[in-house]
């Protein structure tokens, strides 16, 4: 944590204390999106919903200080697994039909 | 089995679950905390080890690059089992695009959702380049910039330009850049072992000064290599997926 807890003070040192809000309030957020993606029973609405999670998470990673599992999360999370659901959903819809 | 007597079997069974979950937790470390010694380790050796001063890196690709290479192989073999399972059957046909467009009357994303795509597209291969090149400087590395990459081409499909994507994307070419790039890596290694030095050693000079674009050897050879693979081997699933949808059965 970039924080006074860790003992270098830099300029760009942030307060424990507005880490540990910044902290618990995205893993609140992550877990209302998280709640959200279950609750919703229309599909492409929950893959849009899934989608914002990604972002969530990733936005999560980077407040915990892994910027490197960040990034990957954001492109994989919020792009790569929505688009290939949707894809998914396309090819259930035109076997339906 | 009724239905009460399976709720009870459900209830027992989760009871004890949160018991031995809430019992595992107990016994963590406090939040924050990092007992082990190989972080502090590695924090304090790395730079000046492996002229690389994005740490993550220098574990990934230096001191567990075996694991990496594992790492890689388990997403290689992803796409191809993915290309394995969703290939053209017998009796099933494809429609041409021209006609599948023509099928839906939402065929086209709206002007604003395909500007804005388009407009991603450039700044997302940059990043993605700078990401798989900058391994040993930042947080970033072959699989970060594998991935960005990767979006910049589903970018173009996303704007509504499914040729352009099928045309800058056929799967042979994707195929053959993804198992190149995964050769790439192994080759690294056993380059090393041609030297005489042990399996994956960084034989490359490391450059003069820690953190600059060109130091830290064959960190940044690998990074790449991991790049080129990882952004075809999205692409590759991402391209079988898309062609399934336009697979229809014989005789529709």
């Amino acid at each position: 944590m970039i924080s006074a807890a860790s003992g270098v003070v830099t300029p760009y040192t942030v307060p424990g204390w507005l880490m540990d809000a910044l902290q618990a309030t995205v893993l609140v957020l992550v877990a209302a999106a998280a709640t959200g993606v279950v609750l919703i029973r229309q599909r492409v609405r929950q893959v849009v919903a899934l989608s914002v999670y990604g972002l969530l998470l990733a936005v999560l990673f980077l407040v915990f200080q892994a910027p490197d599992v960040s990034l990957s999360e954001l492109s994989v999370g919020a792009v790569a697994l929505p688009i290939l659901l949707l894809l998914a959903l396309a090819k259930v819809r035109e076997r339906d039909r | 089995m009724t239905p009460g007597q399976r709720r009870w079997v459900f209830l027992v069974a989760i009871a004890a679950l949160a018991a031995f979950y809430l019992w595992g937790l107990a016994g963590l470390p406090g939040f924050g905390n990092y007992p082990g010694p190989y972080g502090t380790i590695i924090d304090h050796n790395a730079a000046a080890q492996t002229h690389a001063t994005g740490v993550v890196s220098a574990v990934n690709f230096e001191y567990r690059g075996f694991d990496t290479l594992g790492e890689e192989f388990i997403l290689f073999i992803a796409a191809i089992g993915v290309s394995t399972i969703l290939r053209h059957l017998r009796g099933e046909r494809e429609r041409p695009a021209r006609e599948e467009a023509l099928d839906r009357d939402d065929a086209m994303a709206a002007d604003a959702i395909r500007m804005t795509a388009l407009l991603f597209v450039g700044p997302a291969v940059v990043m993605g380049w700078y990401l798989a090149s900058h391994a040993q400087t930042s947080p970033a590395g072959g699989f970060q910039g594998g991935v960005v990459l990767a979006t910049a081409v589903m970018l173009i499909y996303l704007a509504g330009q499914f040729l352009t994507f099928r045309r800058i994307s056929p799967v042979d070419l994707t195929d053959a850049i993804e198992a190149t790039a995964a050769g790439g890596y192994v080759a690294v290694g056993v380059a090393a072992l041609v030297m005489g030095l042990p399996y994956l050693s960084n034989f490359l000079p490391l450059g003069g000064t820690p953190g600059a674009v060109g130091s830290s050897g064959t960190i940044v050879v690998i990074s790449l290599f991991v790049g080129v693979e990882v952004a075809a081997a999205f692409v590759l699933i991402v391209s079988e997926m898309l062609e399934q949808t336009l697979l229809v059965p014989e005789g529709n």
